[in-house]
């Protein structure tokens, strides 16, 4: 225990012989004493000095000592200003009127020295244990404010990041807390040059700042690399790298992350670690679950990441359902999770899939009724061509503009193949032309699609035919991903030739591949429909270059554009 | 103790045995448990039979530990799980890098 420290105490006591002798035993003990003759005295000289310690005659004239104590408690507010009653009462209604007046001992007439001065050690004791009680809870709201100033500051810089992206998008519809970000939760949207959506639903092990502190480098290549046109494989990896390098051994992000193409009718997965998403067509049916199927981001070195991804085709209308843990660990005041089966519950009973995600927001209510900071959950609807937001200027001013004379071979061969998609670097390269950029976009699909199609139909020999229903679509990508792992040899060899033409200029891409080629007049008179759902994507082509054709049996195509 | 360690009679093998609820509040004994070991075991055992919850931070203890024991090459596994922890551990796909059962 401390030393023992001088109070100052105020008596009041209106007997005078009494008043002397109290004062004179107080001091005795080491204490500062001042005194009074009755309640009124009592609580103006409490006013005046702030004694830190009351010894209060409970009958007194003009103002007794219940009255006092109830005014001292009062002016005394959260510090505990001890209050020992003086009485010769010895009735039990009196005793008990003395502690519910505010008193919080009592001593009988006549004094006795020894017993006061351990009395009044007792109630320092509480006294102190009050005042630091007080301390320490004012020092934890004022840590408080610091940290939720600190966290509001954080998360203005983080908004700025997170919301480059299209989160406002028509189609998508979200829900995650102001603060979801230091649960660790994170939602990313963005569309890619060729307007293509992608969208990430992360969740980072831990809570606070830890978990928020690897979002921001998580968005900044999530958004870097998608306005540059890089698919899911290529920024995962990215991502992955960039997480384990960063994070201690301990954290980890769970992911989902999706690309939408409406050019496909198709929904890339890559799924690591969260629950389940859901495919559903417009009538609410789940078509399928978006399984994790790998670890979370930043657990494996790059070298044994797994990039492979799931393809599903996706018709305009139909839509996906994302959703963090939060909503199945939501619990009831049992301490029951809604988990797995409620949800599917609310998914069986789904009628329309535009309201589904209201749905599930009431049956959480009605299930818990308890509110968690941690719920993400995100609805989000195949968007048409029509719906296309532009997409973002991604070229960094440079003052002149470069030659608008060149050309450039790039030829790709197996493995490199297999691992490397060279669109985002060309379509950089070619934002060198300024009267080009405003058909960034055009280029990235043109590029993109004769691309994939040199790669799948041309070396990997698939026929796009096999796309034409749901199982198909899934053998098509499987057979994709076999040959591709299987892949010996083969080319795709890309030709850029940039010439000054009458007042503007002309870029003429070719794409060549080492496959089988194909009947070109046959291809192209096929119905519309089917050449887009097919994936040889010949109409847009078409539509977006100034000129296009295909040539050397098929193995070739020329897209012009002229400015 | 709610994290009970024991050593195979050999001296090989490390056995790791979790009570109750397994989340950051183990954190510190979870590491104590293999950390302040004089001998390093060639494979490290897990018992969940006792766990009856295992949070996300649970697998980050479960990557630590992995890493303390050797990480690629690291023989750590994992039993007893009941069909709960089976599938917390299973979403997050942590067969890939735990022998469980």
């Amino acid at each position: 225990m401390a030393a023992e420290q001088a109070l100052t105490v105020l008596v009041a006591e209106d007997g005078a012989a009494d008043r002397l002798l109290l004062a004179q035993i107080v001091r005795r003990q080491g204490h500062q004493v001042f005194t009074a003759e009755n309640g009124e005295q009592a609580v103006a000289l409490f006013v005046e000095r702030r004694p830190q310690l009351v010894l209060l005659d409970a009958l007194m004239p003009v103002m007794d000592g219940f009255e006092a104590a109830r005014q001292i408690k009062a002016l005394a507010g959260e510090a505990l200003v001890p209050i020992i009653f003086l009485t010769s009462l010895n009735e039990e209604d009196a005793l008990v009127r003395c502690l519910e007046a505010g008193g919080d001992d009592f001593m009988a007439k006549p004094y006795r020295a020894v017993i006061l001065a351990a009395k009044i050690r007792a109630m320092d004791r509480l006294r102190r244990l009050q005042a630091t009680v007080l301390a320490q809870r004012d020092e934890i709201t004022r840590h408080h404010h610091y940290l939720l100033n600190e966290q509001r500051v954080a998360k203005a810089v983080f908004d700025k990041v997170a919301h480059a992206g299209c989160l406002a998008a028509p189609n998508i519809r979200y829900l995650q807390s102001p603060y979801a970000l230091f649960n660790g939760d994170l939602l990313l949207a963005a569309f890619t040059p060729s307007g293509d959506m992608q969208v990430l639903l992360g969740d980072f092990t831990g809570h606070g700042l830890p978990a928020a502190v690897g979002a921001m480098p998580l968005a900044e290549v999530f958004y870097g690399m998608t306005a540059k046109g890089y698919g899911l494989a290529q920024t995962l990896r990215e991502m992955n790298a960039k997480l384990k390098r960063i994070l201690p051994v301990d954290m980890f992000c769970c992911a989902l992350m999706l690309n939408l193409s409406v050019q496909r009718g198709s929904v890339e997965v890559w799924n690591g670690g969260m629950p389940d998403g859901y495919r559903l067509s417009a009538g609410g049916e789940v078509l399928s679950a978006l399984v994790s199927r790998h670890l979370p981001l930043g657990v494996l070195a790059p070298e044994r990441f797994d990039d492979s991804t799931e393809v599903l085709p996706l018709a305009a209308g139909e839509r996906l359902l994302l959703l963090s843990d939060g909503v199945l660990d939501t619990a009831d005041d049992q301490e029951r999770l809604f988990g797995v089966e409620r949800l599917h519950e609310v998914l069986a009973g789904n009628r329309d899939s535009v309201r589904l995600f209201d749905e599930v927001m009431q049956a959480l209510e009605r299930f818990g009724g308890r509110p968690r900071d941690d719920i993400s959950l995100c609805d989000i609807r195949m968007f048409t061509a029509d719906e296309r937001v532009p997409a973002p200027m991604i070229y960094a001013e440079r003052g002149r503009p470069s030659p608008l004379d060149w050309s450039l071979g790039f030829e790709l061969r197996g493995d490199s193949l297999r691992r490397f998609n060279p669109v985002p670097y060309l379509v950089q390269l070619l934002q060198e032309i300024h009267p080009l950029r405003s058909r960034t976009g055009s280029l990235h699909s043109v590029l993109s699609e004769l691309f994939s199609n040199a790669l799948e139909h041309g070396v990997l020999g698939l026929d796009s035919r096999l796309k034409r229903d749901v199982e198909g679509f899934a053998d098509y990508y499987r057979e994709r991903a076999r040959r591709l792992g299987a892949l010996a040899d083969g080319f795709v060899r890309i030709d850029l030739k940039v010439e000054p033409h009458a007042q503007g200029g002309r870029l003429m891409i070719e794409v060549r591949d080492s496959g089988a080629g194909f009947d070109v007049q046959q291809v192209l008179s096929r119905p519309a429909q089917e050449q887009c759902l097919s994936g040889r994507g010949v109409n847009l082509v078409r539509r977006l270059g100034s000129d296009a054709q295909w040539c050397e049996g098929g193995r070739c195509a020329r897209v012009e554009f002229v400015w | 103790m709610a994290v009970e360690t024991d050593f195979s009679q050999d001296g090989k093998k490390l056995t790791i045995k979790i009570t109750g609820r397994f989340d950051f509040g183990k954190h510190q004994e979870f590491r104590d448990a293999y950390e302040r070991q004089n001998d390093q075991p060639d494979s490290v055992v897990v018992d969940l039979k006792d766990a009856t919850y295992l949070d996300s931070s649970a697998l980050g203890m479960l990557l630590l530990l992995r890493d303390h024991a050797g990480g690629d090459e690291a023989d750590v596994s994992v039993i007893h799980a009941s069909s709960d922890v089976r599938k917390i551990l299973a979403i997050s796909n942590f067969d890939k890098l735990f022998d469980i059962s």
